[in-house]
């Protein structure tokens, strides 16, 4: 059978030991047995390790930051688009979110698809909005609070007790012990990622994660629930393990079909000591550890390619358990003068 | 042979980074018109710095926002905050499309009768009424907003003396889930205290109770804040008709939208995540219209925004007066405004574009103003364009606030124009003059000279 | 005067600049390009200046102070060879 030819644009392509998802997103996107794809990479900085990886991505654009705002971070993906004829877009990193789900219908009259969660399901998940989203859909949540100065935090001794979790409005999520530390990451995680910033009641437990996708009817295509086996100084999964918990799962179904989710999405959830599941985030997009997924069973991205052109998906029934992923870190080398075309005409 | 148009020769470090929150710096597109008047020849006219109101944009802004709560709820009324710009022509053109007056002290209760609003459709809020200005706002039947309650006993005794019955609203504070709570003006709700307030004035009988007021908080992002907001005053509203059979003739949701500028610390611009009017109407008219108030005896819905109207119809435009190399090698602009005419300058970070296509390239630059003041820091850091000394540049959104909080200190204010829809500059203020400061001066005999 | 850019520094048909002493990279404009070129040919600010006026529209003391105003850029990176009054 012919593959079929598709150019798929992602950003997220920072493999770093703080991982964007586009690296593990475009393998699943190249092991796919029905699509012959062109990859083709934005970037937001020149040192994102993948620009560089020209066996997974072929051709890099640097396009400018969603701080810039939205409009001209989408005029510069059209510009690209006149030369790429971009057929589908996977955004991978939080900030950049917002600005293209407002621009879908833009997008698409260009010829670009997306498959992205609706602007009322990425609000209502929102760090800061999540007791409510608890409320709502009959979920646990820990108790939070957002805080927009130093002078905020004095009051947070009525509402919390120590530890408790610092987070950022995107990124970034420390464990403070007192009132100097929460003080401390206040101010770290206001400089990267502006306020107002998220404490967040400290629920004891173990962390497990669900990555999903939903089709935005209220069907699950797929879910692979996963535990972190080894976790680096940022927190993040080094190596992780594919449970089989029909709890966590049940739990990912219920949520899918009462949202009607739409697109790919990472659940944060922290089994307590009492063996109650509370959720701490819902990312709303695919989580950089995708790939574990993938060889679990679910080609969850080549799944989210099929949605965003349309074409009918049967939702993954089964997966494999005890699959466990590892990361590594390797030496690429490559030359000034890559970095010196990347720089100086912005593309690679 | 023509010559080359020529650009300073620049250097520029690369970064060489992993994304972050500060990432690759855009082309600023130049600014060189507004409503089709060229900035040169704005500042050629009428000096250097200059504020430009564009008549077209809050006419236009207005209506959007008149559109966006009319096509929703039955009966809807702006009143113009007079704080946010109190320029007669600014005021002028939000009465002459229907918006009542909202004002907070006597001076601009007097500035708003002298711009011809009739007394009936002046609102007085604020904690700052004298006894005169109460009994002048009863005698013209103004809309009198009660802060606390040794107002309430004032505005009883004035209507006892007067023998007439003054109209007014109280206005509330309450927990919209919002931080900071803003519970230093009106009566609080959760405790009880406006319900007393309420209690009070229809015991008496002496004041008309026609309204609810609440304004709770200032460049509000959280558009469920009014929704929350919304139904409590509807809850007092249902309380009032069934204790004492009588309804209330509007409700006053304040202002506090926000506009599209970006606050310090935020991470994407305000551009992109600011709340519609559309958004804020849904919310506001959503909770009155789903609450228990009669749907028959709907009262009168109030609002007074004022940033969200008039901060897209401001400009302020300037000149480069020098660029400097910092220590570190920085690059700094002095441009010719200081933070004492663009106050918001503290708040926001403000869009500073060239008036002219100058240069492809972009420096990291701190812009200072001309005070000799080491506050006088309009931008600590911006990717800008390299103008040079005696280029033009514009600041979009400076229309709320600025023209009424700026200062005069140091140099003279400048002049404020005021572009028609025809797109014919009229001068509304003239560019303050040495006389203008000392008029008011007097220098004892014995310190005259002779 | 005479300023010159480092010997291990090669300036790129780009404008591209990689300074192999501290790895850093930089960027330069078409007239940046120019001045670095005559400096490294060894010409006096006299002679640059001579060039640059009859090139571009821009008038000698203006010119002056922009190139100033680079060489204490250069200068700031560590980009230019001692230099020997």
């Amino acid at each position: 059978m012919n593959r079929i030819k598709v150019t798929v644009a992602l950003t997220g392509l920072n493999n770093t030991d703080n991982p964007g998802p586009g690296v593990p997103v475009i393998r699943g996107i190249r092991d796919s047995a029905l699509f012959d794809p062109r990859i083709v990479g934005l970037a937001y900085e020149s040192m994102e390790p993948a620009i560089y990886m020209h066996d997974i991505v072929d051709h890099t654009y640097r396009i400018p930051y969603p701080s810039e705002g939205a409009e001209i971070l989408i005029r510069k993906v059209l510009e690209i688009n006149e030369t790429e004829m971009i057929d589908v877009l996977i955004p991978n990193f939080d900030a950049e979110l917002l600005a293209f789900m407002k621009a879908e219908q833009q997008l698409r009259e260009a010829g670009i698809k997306t498959f992205l969660p609706r602007i009322e399901q990425f609000e209502e998940r929102q760090k800061s909005n999540l007791p409510s989203f608890g409320k709502k859909y009959g979920i646990n949540v820990p108790f939070s609070k957002e805080v927009v100065s130093q002078s905020d935090l004095d009051s947070l001794r009525d509402d919390f007790e120590y530890p408790l979790v610092v987070k950022g409005r995107y990124y970034d999520a420390y464990i403070a012990y007192n009132r100097e530390q929460t003080g401390i990451y206040f101010s770290r995680v206001a400089a990267k990622w502006g306020l107002p910033v998220i404490i967040q009641e400290f629920v004891r437990g173990t962390e497990v994660n669900v990555v999903a996708l939903g089709d935005g009817e209220g069907n699950t295509i797929g879910a692979v629930p996963m535990r972190k086996q080894y976790i680096t100084d940022k927190g993040k999964a080094w190596s992780g393990v594919t449970l089989d918990d029909k709890r966590m799962l049940d739990l990912t179904h219920d949520l899918i079909n009462a949202t009607k989710w739409k697109g790919g999405m990472e659940l944060e959830l922290i089994r307590s000591e009492e063996n109650k599941f509370f959720l701490i985030e819902i990312n709303p997009r695919i989580p950089a550890w995708v790939y574990l997924a993938v060889g679990a069973g679910q080609n969850l991205p080549e799944a989210l390619v099929k949605l965003a052109l349309g074409m009918e998906v049967k939702p993954f029934k089964t997966y494999q358990t005890g699959k466990v992923f590892i990361r590594y870190s390797y030496d690429l080398i490559t030359d000034i003068k890559e970095f010196e075309k990347l720089s100086m005409e912005g593309e690679l | 042979m023509e010559k080359k148009e020529f650009e300073r020769p620049y250097i520029k470090k690369i970064r060489a980074g992993v994304p972050s929150k500060f990432g690759m710096p855009v082309q600023a597109e130049p600014v060189t018109h507004i409503d089709g008047v060229p900035v040169a020849e704005l500042i050629t006219d009428f000096g250097s710095p200059l504020f430009v109101i564009s008549e077209k944009s809050i006419r236009r802004t207005y209506r959007e926002a008149l559109e966006a709560f009319r096509s929703r709820y039955p009966e809807v009324q702006f009143a113009w905050s007079y704080k946010t710009n109190y320029l007669d022509a600014v005021c002028r053109t939000y009465h002459s499309e229907g918006s009542w007056a909202e004002v907070v002290s006597g001076f601009e209760y007097d500035k708003a009768l002298s711009n011809g609003i009739k007394g009936s459709q002046i609102i007085f809020n604020g904690p700052e009424k004298s006894r005169d200005d109460i009994v002048k706002a009863t005698e013209n039947n103004s809309l009198i907003h009660i802060d606390h309650f040794d107002e309430l006993y004032m505005v009883t005794e004035v209507a006892e003396t007067l023998g007439k019955k003054p109209r007014v609203a109280i206005r509330i504070n309450m927990d919209t889930g919002i931080y900071p709570m803003w519970d230093r003006f009106g009566f609080n709700y959760e405790n009880g205290e406006a319900w007393d307030a309420i209690n009070r004035i229809m015991m008496t009988g002496k004041l008309e109770l026609t309204g609810l007021h609440t304004h709770i908080g200032t460049y509000m992002l959280a558009v469920n804040a009014y929704a929350v907001a919304a139904s409590k005053l509807a809850d007092l509203a249902v309380r009032i008709e069934r204790k004492y059979e009588t309804s209330i003739k509007y409700i006053d949701m304040g202002g506090g939208f926000a506009s599209r500028n970006t606050l310090k610390g935020a991470y994407l611009p305000g551009r992109d995540t600011v709340p519609s009017f559309d958004d804020y109407a849904n919310a506001i008219t959503g909770a009155l219209l789903n609450s228990e108030i009669n749907p028959g005896r709907l009262p009168l819905l109030i609002l007074e925004t004022g940033r969200a109207l008039v901060d897209d119809a401001g400009y302020l435009l300037g000149t480069v007066l020098a660029n400097k190399r910092l220590s570190d090698g920085r690059r700094s602009t002095i441009i010719d405004a200081g933070v004492n005419i663009l106050f918001t300058s503290f708040w926001y970070e403000h869009e500073f574009y060239p008036a002219k296509h100058t240069s492809d390239h972009l420096e990291e630059t701190t812009i200072y103003g001309p005070l000799c003041m080491n506050i006088d820091v309009l931008r600590e850091s911006v990717a800008f364009p390299l103008l040079r000394r005696g280029d033009n540049f514009v600041v979009k959104r400076v229309g709320a606030y600025n023209m009424t909080q700026w200062m005069q200190f140091i140099t003279l204010r400048p002049a404020v124009v005021m572009i028609d829809e025809a797109g014919k500059p009229h001068i509304i203020r003239e560019r303050e003059t040495v006389d203008t400061v000392t008029h008011n001066e007097i220098v004892p005999t014995h310190l005259k000279s002779e | 005067m005479n300023m010159k850019l480092k010997k291990n520094i090669a300036l790129s048909e780009s404008g591209f600049v990689f300074d192999p002493t501290t790895g850093d990279s930089y960027s330069l404009n078409q007239e940046a390009r120019e001045v670095v070129r005559l400096m490294n040919e060894g010409k006096e600010l006299s002679e640059i200046t001579d060039y640059m006026v009859s090139i571009y529209n821009v008038g000698r003391n203006d010119f002056e102070k922009y190139f100033f105003d680079f060489a204490s850029m250069l200068r700031q990176f560590r980009l230019l060879e001692d230099e020997q009054d």
